[in-house]
């Protein structure tokens, strides 16, 4: 399109920005909803029980061995043998968490179609011990640790980075990990660590700005890598034995990176439908009405709802660079433990950029916070107002967990709009 | 927290940084991610980088999909 056309795009843009939003063809989708619902509804019986029960002895656990799922294309048909209960779709995106709240969606939604929200949040997912080891770094001397704004609330075992602000710690918010560059150019004397967290959305571009300061040959710029990967942790959801979901939406900008290969293995071993979903609310409907009709034909698949910014390809540009600068480990995930591969270390060219290795702060014991449940929260066993901590003695305001410091978490979402169940 | 906006490229520097018009603020972005990206594009923009060019003719496409359900017709009659 020639430059002289781009006010007229830029018209157009904002038109589509609103026709995402356009009620009828909100509404549209919902009766849309409405009757794959039903039709699902008839070849099943449902029970009235709104989730699973709370477990009160769980515990963080490993990841167990991949087992028969009840789509399974292998051993069953799917559409004939789910379990006798509502069908459940879960998110794994804080944004699609904080849309689904805003919009209501799950006050609208037939009887036998449960919304959850899983561990769609980075900071939430970050575990006590990463928090601590980001928090350790504001006692090494002469240091700055750079940070998203998010994290800055999250309570490690005993502190949290505002606490270490108003302790006097440098600790500054910035936007961008280019930002965090600016801060180790301007404070040469200084080492400037930038707190490394969010998925594949995020770690490419911690990866292209470690790159860029090897090209500025910075000396005084550090990163604490403690980004997760969102495949590997839709394994274990799918593998969780308590959840038995049925659908998933997947995360828009997640897969604007890592397109739709990585997501192949739910379809194909378990066959469970899932879609990648954009964030309007005509988006999220779409997207649900998308798992349904796989549902309602017994066909799975992975689906773009979201091509406007989705290539089935992913961007190959962020993947490489992701790759080029980090390497898979495995990553403790708060409320799930241990996941295999779902977490990424500086590879041994960059490990010099590593905070934790070049100056082995010294790191508090772990402990959990009493009485939160944001752990069940974030795989989804029980909803937000089940924790009997919400709205009592955890509200924004004095958040115990993170799933109610982030403004994306499940508990804050469900505090603001008002969501019980 | 994968919060991303689309945004307009004024103007592309040697450094592989641009200046975007976002919603009308202009800030600077870096276009290491998506380094096809022209004056002029917009790009979806997160945490200061572009990760991808996006177009509206996307847009656009998912629209005319979504006007084709017969369950409009029964919202709109």
């Amino acid at each position: 399109m020639a430059a002289t056309d781009r006010g007229s795009e830029l018209t157009m843009a904002a038109t589509d920005s609103n026709s995402f939003r356009d009620p009828v063809l909100v509404s549209g989708l919902i009766r849309k909803i409405q009757n794959l619902a039903a039709s699902l509804e008839s070849s099943k019986c449902v029970d009235t029980s709104p989730h699973a029960p709370i477990d009160a002895s769980f515990k963080a656990h490993s990841v167990a061995p991949p087992k028969a799922h009840p789509n399974n294309p292998n051993n069953s048909k799917p559409n004939t043998n789910r379990p006798n209960r509502p069908i459940r779709i879960m998110e794994v995106c804080g944004t699609h968490t904080v849309a689904i709240a805003r919009a209501g969606f799950r006050s609208v939604m037939p009887a036998n179609i449960k919304l959850l929200s899983g561990p769609g949040c980075p900071v939430c997912v970050t575990a006590n011990a990463d928090i601590d080891s980001i928090i350790a770094c504001t006692r090494i001397p002469n240091s700055i640790v750079a940070t998203f704004g998010d994290m800055l609330r999250v309570p490690g075992s005993s502190s949290s980075l505002q606490q270490c602000k108003t302790e006097g710690a440098a600790v500054q918010v910035v936007y961008s990990p280019l930002d965090a560059i600016k801060l180790a150019q301007d404070n040469a004397s200084k080492n400037v660590i930038f707190a490394g967290v969010g998925f594949e959305t995020t770690a490419p571009l911690v990866a292209a700005s470690i790159k860029r300061a090897a090209a500025l040959n910075l000396k005084n710029f550090f990163v604490v890598t403690a980004h997760k990967l969102v495949p590997p942790a839709l394994r274990a959801l799918i593998n969780d034995p308590d959840l038995g979901l049925d659908a998933l939406i997947l995360p828009g900008h997640v897969s604007t990176v890592i397109g739709v290969a990585p997501y192949e293995f739910i379809a194909k071993e378990f066959g469970v439908p899932a879609v990648v979903t954009g964030f309007e609310p005509v988006d999220i409907l779409q997207g649900i009405s998308q798992l349904l009709t796989q549902l309602a034909n017994g066909k799975t698949t992975i689906e773009i709802a979201y091509s406007r910014a989705v290539m089935p390809s992913g961007n190959p540009v962020a993947v490489a660079t992701m790759n080029e600068v980090f390497a898979p480990c495995d990553a403790n995930w708060r409320g799930f433990g241990l996941i295999p591969n779902s977490g990424l270390t500086l590879r041994e060219e960059y490990v010099s950029y590593d905070a934790l290795k070049r100056f082995a702060p010294e790191i508090e014991a772990t402990k959990e916070h009493q009485g939160c449940l944001c752990g069940e929260v974030l795989r989804g066993t029980i909803s937000a107002s089940d924790c009997p901590l919400f709205g009592k003695v955890c509200v924004p305001a004095n958040p115990i967990g993170p799933c109610m410091v982030s403004s994306e978490g499940s508990c804050a979402a469900h505090y603001r709009y008002q969501i019980v169940g | 927290m994968c919060l991303a906006i689309p945004a307009q490229i004024l103007s592309i520097n040697e450094d592989s940084t641009a200046e975007v018009s976002i919603l009308g603020v202009r800030r600077v972005v870096a276009l290491d991610l998506v380094p096809q990206a022209a004056l002029g594009d917009f790009v979806l923009v997160h945490a200061g980088y572009g990760i991808e060019v996006v177009s509206e003719q996307f847009a656009q496409e998912t629209l005319d999909l979504l006007r084709e359900m017969p369950e409009l017709l029964e919202v709109v009659n």
